[in-house]
This record gives C-alpha cells, structure tokens and sequence, in this order.
C-alpha cells in the first residue's frame, strides 16, 4: 500500500471524473442530472481517499511523505509529488470543499452545466497539484493553469460585469506569475535543481535572495491578495457564480500564503528578515484599511470580500512574525478561512438565488421568514469575527501573540481589526436579517431547503469543532512548522556569523 | 459536581435550542430552568463545603485545547474561594431569573429561543468564572458578550434593540481590545497564560532588574511592565463593567427584556470586570499605578452615573445607572486594595440590583409594558407585593442600616466597607474617590427613593384604561423576588465577617485567610484589612447621613410639593440638559469615532481603491494601452521605432543601474 502513489491518484481523480463528464452527450435532463451526480460522486470519492493521507500521516515527522518520483520531461524536470505538515490540510481542504461547491450549484447553474462541471474538476486537479507538487516547474505549472479554468468560470457563469471582473483577476495575477517564473529560472541556474526539497536546503546568495525573494513576493501578493494589489478580489467575488467564490476564497487566496511558507520563507531566510517590516506594514494596512471599507459596503459580498483581505492580513502578519505561535496561526488562519468565507459566501448564495440581487439595501428582517438560515448565517458570521469558541478566533489570536513577540505596536495596530470586524459584520447581520420583514419581493421567501441544510450544517459543525479542538490541525502541523522555524533562526545565525567573519577580516 | 454546575446549562442551551419543536415550549422553560436550579443548588452546595472548610484550590482539567510551541492551554476549572462565590451569584440570580421569565415572558412566541440564550450566557459566564487560564477567560469574556447581544437584541424587529445589541458588542470589543494585548503581555513576560504558574511566579518576575518587556518601543522594567499589563487588562474589565468612558452602551442594553437586565446588566455579566481584576490580584498588588487608575476611573464612574441617574424618567434606565454607579464603587475598594470588600459588594449588589431589576419588571408588567415613570404613580395599594419587594431593594441599595452594629441591610455592609475602605486606603486618589462615593451615596439615595415615589405614590399618572388592567404577578414572578429579597435583607450580616474579615473584637486577618484561601491576594505593604476598622466615627456615619438626606429630599421634591423638580429644571436649564443627556457621551462618540470612520471607510473605498489603486493600476494601465494602441495605429507604423528606442534605453538604463548601483 505505502508504493501506491496517493497523492497522484487524488490529483488526477478529478481529472478523470472530468473525462467521462464529457464523453456524455448534453443537451437533455437525464444527462444533466447525470453530469451532476458524476461531478458530485467524483469529489466526494476524492475527498474519502483524501482522508486516507491524513489517517496515515506521521505527524513525528517534519519532512515529505507519500512522495513519489518520476523523469519527466528530459532531464532537467521531474514528477516530483510529497506532502508535509503544511500542504497536507490544504489538500484535504481542497477536497472537503469541493463537493459543497459542486451541491451550491446545483440549481443555479442551468447554462452549460457540462462545460462548468469539468472546468470545477480540472480546478480541483490543478489546486491539489499545487499543493502536492515538489518540483519547481510541476508547481508552476499547476499554479498557473489554475487561472484558466477559474478564468472561464468568472467570465462565462458571472455576473453582468464578469468580463471586467475575469480581466482584472487574470491580468493581476498573471503579472506577479511571470516575474515568479523568471525567479524560478533564475534559481535553477544557480542551484542547477528543480527539486524543492533540494532548494529548500540550498544557501542562496544574500544579494540573490534579495531579488528572488521579491519576485516571488509578486505573485503570492497578489494571490492572497495582500494591499495594494487587492482590488482583483472583490469584483472577482462579486461577479464569480457562488462555487466560485467559494473556491476562490477557500483555496486560491491560501496558495499566497502557501507560498509564503513553502518559498519565501524557508529559501530565502535572510530577504525574509529583510522584508519583514514591509510585510507587517502591508498587514496592519490591510486590517485597518479594508476593514474600514468594508463597514462601507452595500454589496453583500463585496463586503465579505472585503473582510477577506483583512482576514488575509493576519496571515501574513502571522507566517512574517517568524515563530510557532505566528505561523501555526496564520496556518490555521488560512484553514479556517477556507471554511468560514467558504461558508459565508454559500450563505450569500441562497439567498441571491431566491431573490437574484446582492445589494444589502433589499434585504432585512430575513428572520422573520428563514430562522433556520439566520441562525447558520449568525454562526459564521460570529466565526468570521473571530469569537472564541469557532475557529476563526484560534487562528487570529495565535497570529496576534505571535507578532506582539516580535513588534508589539504591529500587534496593536492589528488588533483593532477586532473592533472592526464586529462593527462591519454585526451591522451587516443586523441590516440583512434583523428587523421588521417589509419589502414585498421578501415575503414569500422560503427557509433553507433540504440540498442547502446538506452544505451548511456540516459546515457549522466544522466551525464549531475546530474552534472548541483545535488539537488534530496542530498535531499535524508542529512538526513541519518547528523545522521550518529553526532552519530559518540557524540561518539567520549563520548569516551573522559570516558577516562578523567578514567585518573581522 | 463541578462539570455538572458548568455543564447543565451548556446542555440546557443545546436542548432548548435545538429541540425546541419536539420539546415544546413548557418542556424548554422547564428544562432549563430545571438544570439551572440543579446548578444553583450544587453551587451552594460547593460553596460552603469548599469555603467553610480546609480544602485547598485544585484545577480540574477538561480538555486539550490550543498547543502551539510554548504555548499550552487547556480547558479546566480553577476552583478557589473566588470561583465558588461567583458560582453562588451566577447560578443564584440564573436560576431566579428563568424561574421569573417563565411568568413575565408568557406572551411572547420565542420563548424556547430565549431560554437556551439565558442558559448560554449562564454556560460561557461560569466558563469565566471558573477558568484556569486567560485565554478560556477571554472565551467566557466574549461568550457573555455574545449571548448579551443576543438578549438585547431580543425583540429584533425594534430598529433601537439591534442597534443597542451591535453597540454593546462593539464597545466590549473596544475593551477586549486591551484586554487581549494584555494576555499577549502576560504572555510574554512570564511564558504562559495559565493562572497559577503566572501568580507562582510574579514575585520572581516582579524582582528581575532590566526590560521584561518590550511595548511600543519601551523597554519597561519589571515593575512598569506589570503596570502596562495591569491597565490593559483594566481596560477589557472597564468594557464588560461599563466604567466610565467605555460605559455608553449599557443604558442602551436596557432595549433587552427585562429578566436579561436583571441577569446580565446588573448582577453577573457586568461585575465580570471587578471578577477580572479581583482574579488578577497578585499582578495588580505589584502596580500601585495600576490600582491608582482603577481607584480613579471606579470612583468617577460611581459619581458621574449617579448624576445622570438623578434626572433619568425611565424606569430601567434609573437602575441601569445605579448599576453603572455601584460598579464604580467596586473597582473604587479594588484599587485600595479592598478586594475581599468589593467582592462582598457584587455579592450583595447581585442579590438586591437583580430585586430592583425583577421588580421593575413586574410593575412594567403589571402598566402593560410602560417604562416611563412619569406614565406611573400611585402604584402602591394595586400591586402590594410588588411595592413592597421594591421597598426591600431600595434600603438594601441605599444601605439602610445602624453604623456601628450588625443591625442593617445587604447594602450597608457592603457599601459602608468600601466607603471606610477607600478613606484608609493610601493610593493618590482614595481622598477623591472618598469625597466621589460618600456624594454618589446621596445620589443613590435621592435617584432610588425618587423611583418609588414616582412608580408607587402620589396620585396615578396612567390612562384610565392601563389602570383598569393593572394587576399583581403571577407567584411565579413573585417567588423569584422573596428570595432575591431574603438575600437582599440578610446576605450582609451573614457574611460580612467572612468576606471582608470583619468580626467584632476577633483577629481578622485569620478569618479573612481561612476564608479566601489566598484566592485574594494581598501585597506587603497593603494594610487595608486592619486599617479599614479604625476609620473616624465620622467616616463610618458618613453614608448613613448621606441615606437619610437622599431620602429626605427625594420626599420632599416628590411627595411634599411634587411641583419643585420642574421649578428646580427651569431654573438650571443646562445642567438639566447636560445630565438628561448623560453628559452627551453618545452624541461626543458619534462625533469622534462613528463618523469620521464612515467616512473614513467611504474615503478609502472611493478614493483609495477606486481612484488610486484601480485608476493608476489595472484600470489606467489598460486605458493607457488603449490609447497607445490607438495613437500607434493612427499616426504610422514609423513611431513604433520610437517607442522601441525608448524602450531599449530604458532596458540599458536599468540594466546599468543595476551593474553599478544596485550590485554594490
């Protein structure tokens, strides 16, 4: 069992599941129903095999398991798949997200169901590769062809202004991957590998670091996204189908930080001490800044968008404060952002597709018709504010204790993203659901039905559960990130050693 | 038995919750109120077997929960003296008050809903009182919090309970917001957030020479560094227990139904900031600046909410800032150092505000839900009991009672150790805060007899047709007021002694410690225990004399010539304005904070995302390339040379700079 290659076979699932999806001929209901009950049987299917790599990790060890290594293309490149402590749940987020996504557009997806469903598998496939791959180029390659299916997703399924919106993703993040892209050559030619677990132990230049470091920083910005390079996100949001949205803030923004963890950081450990304080500069404006816009918001889900963004600081803020509190926050920042926003765009999704508008102004006293959906809106909505007892509040506070070690005014400054964040979500709770049902298109709006009480109540539980036992996500996590954070103290001492050597000289 | 008292409202919530359907309504109501009264019962049970005897503080543990590097916490009870006192309170009023809403919320339709969030908020409030660490505090902290928002904002198609719901959990997150940077202090300083390593160890920490800590900047010495922690905590304990600036919210929770008023805003969720600091002794005995801010802001919150008391016409609003008030006198005896008295306060305060609290709501039961007391009057011979548990209240929070004997009422005890208390103490700022409390004393006086002699005397101010339906509560209401009453009447002179360690001609400080048990700690140089019995006779009448004349001129502005309070706010129209208006706190935060960050976030919005970001980035970029595009297609293929030129400079520019500039 331990040669069978798991991992590719959870990539590649999807893919397959793909493959049939088109081989069966459109245009009738049996065979719509047929594409549905497909997509959803596939990414369960990979969700339950998925799980079969969290059963069997060994969380003693801090290095890559289930590897598997092949000769790929000539020499140069190879098929180089593993897992560690910190990729493992994102895949397993991955998988657990997609069939809830697949369910969310059950309905609401009529137009080209087919080409919709295979472009959600073939997202899966590449958003798994990204986080299994080990070799530079199959990472690349992954993370980039990852744009094109969410590219048509955006573009084809969304909104009135899905052109615009498609655009602007793809151009933004296509620029900071083309200057990843040249990093990337530039560091093959110096290490003359493209194996990351080699990189990952080899000494790069300081002056070199420098500039690798920054070009990588490009793309993973923009993918988290972090200020400035964060307006992409809420017209994306806004005009992505509500699967989208969901995929684009569980999984795509957690490839930045990802990143972060996986290059950056343990790479190219002296730009990382370098640039720590124009990570933390840009954080602390990403809290206070977006959260103040967020207050201002009359699109429900430009809103949550929004709170993305400043929910996405603390995660930089975390991985940049360089210790175990920091970075075991900003990992479990980012997991329980997947489910949260995850969660909260699906929510704003039953309602836009009962009443087909987003604008916060056409809504109020929903509880008064859906208490069953007040209620799970009000769980992640609290989630989303950080209040202990949900996970959204472990992740955000580990990240705060993990900076006020290191700077404490960054600390501070972060932590009145707390007040924030209760102003602009309660408010948006309150106008949306409290409040006397008056408006006439509202009075006929029908509770949760059976499909949306099968995505949300799991949902809760998780929420709930990872934030009261936290412990199974740690486990998995320690000892990958405790590695990472000596190799970066040791180099960051080397790096010292050598330039008091020098100085003596 | 301690899972059983933290647990069964927990399950109780769960029940209510989320079987409302199959359970029914009465099978909620008596479910929760059921396991509440179980809860209560164990409590006391806990209480006097662990208070009275030799039984030393133990931690149980419950569960792993948040392991990340050096930092270990898990889920587990701390029971001391302090926990199994705040036990009694909050199980004790918990249970009465489900128990009353059983009778007073008979009319409503959400009654399952608002069960299970009285045994939520009861749940996260004992998960406050029994943590063992700050960080399973804080989830209390901000469970209350949350199932306080939830409770006012009860009724939610009122436009005006939403808000006060959002308002109360954005101002406690104001307060959170220090009390959170001071667990990362504490954190950082001693390693840990677990309560009895951290008091184990603050002498050791206390006595290091150079920086501890690094805030902002400074690199604090041991003894500053406590102080900076000290505060910070301070100011989550000023949020939750609505001191004075941070205090706006909690007339506003009135909004909620009035048993949550009674439960949360006056007997256990706010006295959890004087829990918090009390708990937190053995850091604050070792930052008398700490103490001295806590003295300052307790004392001015106990007088400013006491003036504004005086001239409120809502019923509830009265109380709530005789809450305010009374909360003022607590951290005013913690930051003397008086922590055994301000504990024996929110003990008695908890018995007689809940009274006042049940009571009000019967009389705004019984007018057919009129809060404004100048719709009221002559109240008395129509609902007796009512009167005359109001009554009980109203000497009990007065302090009625003869100095220099046992003979008096919850309040006396309480509020007369504190007042004695405040005048030893030696911090800069007891002699204000002495002259602060012996004036809100007055206040309390004239605001609390002025509610009876509005509500229950003179002649009815009522419309004929309320009057018609005026009628007593059900015993299910009254019940819950008889023993809130037995407290507010005896709970003084029972436990007097032990709390604050006074026994007439005995050794105080061994009754004290056999009590405590070393949960309150005292530093070396905190005498108060002794010095606080020898105060000047006159220091002990004071409150007494302060009663009598509250009352006395309460009776003769509104009972004797009831034309002399307009008189009086004619002739004062700016005072009267000024305190009608609560010192116009809320419109002063609208102004500063509300506001500006709106527009803030509307400014940023438009001008920074849409102007800048968007306008110079992917926006401008794309219109630019348009019109490049456009300009290269109409003016010949012959300018491309140009900008292929200019583009080649660049490159060259760059590629030079980056030789000889960058490379060095």
């Amino acid at each position: 069992m331990s040669d069978w290659p798991i991992l590719s076979a959870i990539t590649f699932l999807p893919l397959a599941g793909a493959i049939i999806i088109m081989l069966i001929p459109a245009d009738s209901a049996i065979a719509a129903r047929n594409i549905r009950n497909v997509t959803l049987f596939t990414t369960v299917f990979t969700f339950l095999i998925s799980l079969y790599i969290w059963v069997n990790f060994d969380n003693s060890i801090s290095g890559f398991q289930f590897v598997e290594k092949y000769k790929w293309i000539g020499s140069f490149m190879e098929y180089h798949m593993g897992v560690d402590g910190i990729s493992m749940l994102f895949v397993i987020l991955t998988t657990f997200l997609m069939p809830f996504c697949i369910l969310a557009s059950w309905e609401s997806i009529q137009k080209n169901l087919k080409e919709y469903m295979v472009a959600f598998l073939i997202l899966e496939t590449f958003m798994i590769g990204v986080f299994c791959a080990l070799d530079l180029m199959l990472f690349y390659v992954f993370f980039e062809a990852g744009l094109i299916p969410m590219f048509l997703i955006i573009g084809v399924w969304g909104g009135k202004r899905r052109v615009y919106a498609s655009f602007k993703f793809f151009l933004y993040t296509l620029i900071g991957s083309v200057l990843m892209l040249l990093a990337m050559m530039a560091m093959y030619w110096q290490a003359g590998t493209t194996d990351i677990s080699e990189l990952l132990v080899h000494p790069f230049p300081a002056s070199m670091q420098t500039w690798l470091w920054l070009a990588f920083f490009a793309s993973f910005a923009v993918k988290m996204p972090m200020w400035p390079v964060h307006t992409w996100l809420p017209d994306a949001h806004v005009e992505a189908p509500t699967a989208g949205s969901v995929i684009l803030a569980g999984i795509l923004l957690k490839m930045g930080g990802y990143g972060f963890l996986r290059f950056s950081v343990p790479m190219f450990p002296l730009a990382s001490a370098d640039f720590t304080y124009l990570v933390f500069a840009l954080s602390i404006i990403a809290i206070i800044y977006t959260s103040l816009v967020a207050l201002m918001q009359e699109d429900i889900k430009k809103l949550i968008a929004y709170s993305s963004v400043a929910h996405m600081g603390y995660v930089t803020m975390g991985i940049f404060a360089l210790n175990m509190n920091g970075i075991q926050g900003g990992i479990y920042q980012m997991l329980s952002h997947g489910l949260v926003s995850g969660a909260l765009f699906l929510c704003v999704g039953v309602v836009y597709d009962r009443m087909h508008t987003r604008e916060i102004a056409a809504y109020g006293g929903l509880v008064n018709r859906m208490p069953k959906y007040a209620v799970v809106f009000l769980i992640f909505t609290l989630a989303n504010v950080g209040l202990p007892g949900t996970s959204g509040f472990v992740g955000e506070f580990l990240t705060l204790i993990g900076v006020f070690q290191v700077n404490t005014w960054v600390a501070m400054f972060a932590t009145t993203g707390v007040i924030l964040s209760a102003a602009y979500a309660l408010w948006l709770y309150r106008r949306v659901v409290f409040g006397v049902l008056e408006k006439e298109s509202l009075k006929t709006i029908l509770d949760l039905s059976g499909r949306e009480k099968l995505i949300l109540y799991p949902l809760v539980a998780m929420v709930i559960l990872f934030g009261i036992y936290p412990v199974p996500v740690f486990d998995v996590t320690n000892a990958s990130v405790e590695a990472l954070v000596s190799n970066y103290h040791e180099a960051i001492e080397a790096a010292k050693i050598t330039a008091q050597a020098s100085l003596a000289n | 038995m301690y899972h059983a008292i933290v647990f069964l409202p927990l399950i109780g919530f769960i029940l209510a919750g989320l079987f409302a359907r199959s359970l029914g309504v009465k099978g909620c109501e008596y479910i929760t109120t059921g396991f509440l009264i179980i809860s209560a019962i164990l409590s006391w049970v806990a209480f006097f077997s662990f208070a009275f005897s030799d039984s030393a503080p133990q931690t149980i543990e419950v569960m792993r929960w948040v392991n990340s590097g050096n930092l270990n916490v898990n889920w587990a009870f701390r029971i001391d003296t302090l926990t199994v006192v705040m036990l009694v309170v909050v199980n004790t009023v918990s249970s009465l008050v489900h128990m009353y809403s059983i009778g007073y919320m008979h009319h409503d339709p959400h009654r399952p809903r608002f069960f299970a969030y009285l045994s939520l908020f009861t749940f996260a409030m004992l998960m406050l009182v029994t943590s063992d660490n700050l960080l399973q505090m804080f989830f209390g902290w901000e469970g209350v919090g949350l199932a306080s928002y939830l409770l006012i904002g009860f009724w939610f198609k009122k436009p005006a309970a939403n808000a006060a719901a959002i308002k109360a959990f954005v101002v406690n997150r104001i307060g959170d917001f220090g009390f959170a940077l001071g667990i990362f202090g504490v954190f950082v300083m001693f390693g840990t957030i677990e309560l009895s390593t951290v008091f184990a160890n603050v002498e050791g920490v206390a006595a290091t020479k150079g920086p501890v800590l690094e805030f902002l900047g400074y690199k604090l010495e041991a003894d500053a560094a406590l102080t900076v922690i000290c505060v910070l905590l301070f100011m989550g304990a000023m949020g939750k227990s609505a001191q004075f600036l941070l205090h706006t919210w909690l007339p506003d929770a009135m909004e909620g139904p009035t048993p949550v008023s009674a439960l949360i805003h006056a007997a256990t969720m706010v006295t959890a900031g004087v829990f918090l600091v009390a708990r937190m002794s053995p850091l604050f005995e070792y930052s008398h600046t700490a103490l001295t801010i806590v003295t300052l802001v307790g004392a001015t919150t106990a007088f400013f909410a006491a003036t504004v008391g005086l001239v409120q016409n809502d019923i509830k609003r009265v109380i709530a800032y005789s809450t305010c008030s009374q909360l003022g006198y607590m951290f005013a005896a913690l930051g003397v150092g008086a922590y055994g008295a301000a504990i024996f306060h929110l003990f008695t305060h908890a018995f007689f505000k809940a009274l006042l609290f049940l009571g009000s709501g019967s009389v705004i039961h019984a007018v057919s839900d009129e809060q404004d007391m100048r719709r009221m009057g002559g109240l008395r011979t129509h609902i007796p009991k009512t009167y005359w548990m109001m009554i009980i209240g109203t000497v009990a929070l007065t302090g009625v009672g003869i100095p220099g004997t046992l003979i008096g009422t919850a309040g006396f005890f309480s509020k007369d150790a504190i007042i004695e208390s405040v005048y030893a103490g030696h911090n800069a700022f007891s002699g204000y805060a002495f002259t602060m409390l012996v004036v809100a004393a007055l206040f309390t006086s004239f605001y609390s007899w002025r509610l009876i002699f509005m509500t229950f005397h003179g002649k009815p101010r009522a419309s004929a047709d309320v009057m018609n339906h005026v009628h007593e509560s059900p015993n299910v209401m009254l019940i819950p007021l008889y023993v809130l009453a037995a407290g507010s009447l005896f709970a003084g002179v029972i436990f007097y002694g032990s709390f604050t360690g006074h026994e007439v001609g005995g050794d105080h400080e061994n009754w004290y410690n056999g009590f405590w048990k070393e949960a309150l700690f005292a530093g070396q140089d905190n005498h108060i225990l002794a010095t606080f019995h020898e105060v000047p006779k006159l220091v002990k009448f004071s409150p007494a004399i302060m009663m009598l004349l509250g009352f006395v001129l309460a009776w003769l502005m509104y009972i004797r010539s009831p034309g002399l309070p307009k008189e009086l706010a004619r002739q004062h129209p700016g005072l009267y304005a000024f305190l009608l208006n609560k010192w116009y706190f809320d419109e002063i935060y609208d102004f500063l904070f509300v506001r500006p960050a709106k527009w803030l976030g509307h400014f940023l919005w438009k001008k920074g995302d849409g102007w800048l970001i968007d306008g110079f980035g992917p926006d401008g970029v794309s219109a630019r390339v348009l019109d490049v595009t456009n300009r290269v297609v109409r003016l010949q293929s012959g300018y491309l040379y140009h900008y292929a030129f200019a583009m080649l400079i660049g490159v060259a520019a760059l590629v030079t700079w980056s030789m000889f500039g960058g490379a060095g």
